[in-house]
């Protein structure tokens, strides 16, 4: 098995994302209407029954979170995490560029499901062209009626990272710095204004409308039993086809890297590859066999994330680029937390003095020590994930940082 | 040009709008001039210090006056393997600025950034928010020249 399935963007380049019609064309908004025509608890046992995890890092099963929203007289609010800040990373981008319109049929969906009334899409201020199409997608799905009495309103991101985090992102709606909240309270009881939010990422927006139309059953049958459906991957570094491509979760790594991807660039020999972005972990040659599922990367010590590949050639030096690593995460702390705002601020130090050829072994015990206590004391995912690709590398590369060791 | 005061209160009826005040504000001027942020903290009912905060939390956004191109170079991994330091090199040697600082004519101003999600065509600089893909030396002077 090593083709394509298209769910999200089987229509790639066909519709036109900002036309409603267009979508409505191709069976779009079928799957809403079915949506507002169940009982509330009946629509989340269908979204929980078909299996749909989380497509923005955490994997979390969508029909639970949405359970777990009270249904009191306030308001309630629809989220769409479409931050994008993890580099490498630029699937919510052309999920949006290629098929707006299912990312607003499933933030409404998600509208019926906990009787909110409105919606926002938090997008990153480094798309504001995408911003523009989004804004007339909603205007033609409004005018068209498809939405009904459901709102979305598009809020511009400000280049932080950390915004991707969920209550950094409320934070950052509400007009504040973006910085993280202490959770619990979880925004499912207390988000945005303090009401119950639901926060999903864009794809896990735009696989509803297919559940709702195909079924439960249909989605949960596609790519990994546990964490089934499609996934969007988008290659870069040293492949020969540097794009995105969407497949069944149980979709093989080196079939990744070696069929879609044609293989290392150049006829050279693979390094590495780092999945789910800069805060992956690098993986080896060996490691390669693996599913790119959730439960199967995490029992590789790595992780999906948001689905980017990063792979590395033969020529590659290792240390400086998580050099280079370790620089964005200094740069992208929010300084909330003591462990991480020091912690980023010092792994980049010792990196820079392995990368420079100056550093000792000492240096890397105190690096695995400080990353022990990053992981465990860092307030938010952060500065939890930014010492991976250290502890990884030393894991599986360890020779190249003997080398630049004295 | 509007002035500040219309743009701001363009976004007023906005809950927490006050980035998204930043961001029509940052389009007209480049950055937010000082009295605009003031403007600001006064429109949306926060002390100034606080609207401050806010302002250089983000990397998107300026509170010094920058030039009338903003170029901004993406550093992250992906394109830091397909060259960016030496393209940044080149930048600075051309544009005779460092990282951070503005020509004396005011023309450009030279930033890095973090990954931009165009990371199919690496490396990426964006000027003024629009993307160049798979930039080279050559590209790099074609792009250059084209901003008048
Ligand atoms: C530092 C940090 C950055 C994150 N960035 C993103 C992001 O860009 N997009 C996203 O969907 N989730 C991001 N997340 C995960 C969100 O906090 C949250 O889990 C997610 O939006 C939930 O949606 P999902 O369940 O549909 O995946 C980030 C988390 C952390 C800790
Ligand atoms: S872990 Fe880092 S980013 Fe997260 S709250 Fe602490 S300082 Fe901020
Ligand atoms: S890594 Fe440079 S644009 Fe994504």
């Amino acid at each position: 098995m090593a083709e394509e399935q298209r769910v999200i963007l089987e229509y790639a380049d066909k519709i036109d994302p900002k036309k409603a019609d267009d979508y409505i064309k191709v069976g779009g908004y079928k799957g809403l209407e079915k949506a507002r025509s169940m009982d509330r608890k009946a629509l989340i046992d269908e979204v929980k029954k078909s299996g749909l995890r989380g497509r923005g890092g955490a994997g979390f099963n969508a029909g639970m979170k949405w359970s777990f929203v009270p249904i009191k007289d306030e308001d309630r609010y629809v989220v769409c995490n479409f931050d994008e800040g993890e580099p490498g990373t630029y699937k919510d981008r052309i999920i949006c560029e290629k098929n707006a319109q299912a990312l607003l049929e499933g933030m409404a969906i998600c509208g019926a499901a906990i009787a909110s009334k409105q919606g926002y899409i938090y997008c990153r201020g480094e798309y504001p062209f995408v911003v523009k199409m989004l804004r007339e997608a909603i205007k033609s799905a409004k005018d068209s009626g498809a939405l009904g009495d459901f709102d979305i309103e598009v809020r511009m991101g400000a280049g932080a990272y950390v915004c991707g985090e969920e209550t950094a992102l409320i934070e950052s709606i509400e007009g504040h710095r973006g910085e993280p909240r202490f959770k619990p309270p979880f925004p499912g009881v207390a988000g945005l204004w303090a009401q119950p939010t639901v926060v999903n990422n864009v794809e896990t927006f735009a696989c509803l409308p297919y559940i709702m139309t195909n079924g439960a059953d249909w989605f949960a049958g596609i790519g990994a039993a546990k964490y089934p459906g499609t996934k969007v991957l988008t290659l870069t570094g040293d492949v020969e086809n540097a794009t995105y491509f969407e497949v069944p979760t149980n979709y093989m790594l080196r079939d990744v890297v070696y069929k879609l991807g044609g293989g290392v660039k150049g006829g050279k020999k693979f390094k590495a590859v780092q999945v789910g972005g800069t805060s992956g972990a690098f993986i080896p040659e060996q490691n390669l066999d693996t599913q790119i599922d959730f439960d199967s990367m995490s029992a590789i010590g790595a992780a999906l994330g948001s689905g980017a590949v990063f792979v590395m050639d033969e020529t590659r030096d290792i240390v400086d680029i998580v050099t280079r690593i370790s620089k964005f995460f200094e740069h992208e702390s929010c300084g909330k937390c003591n462990p991480c705002r020091e912690g980023t601020w010092r792994c980049r130090e010792i990196m820079e003095k392995i990368n420079a050829g100056k550093a000792s072994q000492k240096d890397i015990d105190n690096l695995m020590l400080l990353s022990r206590v990053m992981k465990n004391a860092a307030l938010c995912g952060l500065g939890q994930a930014a010492p991976i690709p250290i502890d990884s590398t030393l894991e599986h590369f360890g020779y190249e940082y003997s080398r630049k060791i004295v | 040009m509007s002035n500040y005061t219309d743009i701001i209160a363009s976004c007023q009826g906005k809950k927490g709008g006050i980035i998204e005040a930043f961001h029509a504000i940052q389009e007209q001027y480049n950055y937010i001039p000082e009295e605009a942020l003031k403007e600001a903290a006064k429109h949306f009912g926060i002390p100034e210090a606080q609207a401050y905060g806010v302002a250089t939390f983000y990397s998107y956004l300026s509170v010094e006056k920058r030039g009338r191109y903003i170029i901004r170079m993406c550093e992250s991994a992906p394109c830091h393997v397909a060259g960016a330091d030496e393209l940044l090199k080149e930048m600075e040697s051309i544009l005779g600025i460092k990282v951070g600082e503005t020509t004396a004519d005011g023309k450009f101003t030279l930033e890095l950034t973090e990954c931009i999600g165009q990371c199919q065509a690496t490396p990426v600089i964006t000027i003024n928010s629009e993307p160049h893909f798979d930039v080279n030396k050559a590209k790099l002077a074609e792009i250059l020249a084209s901003c008048k």
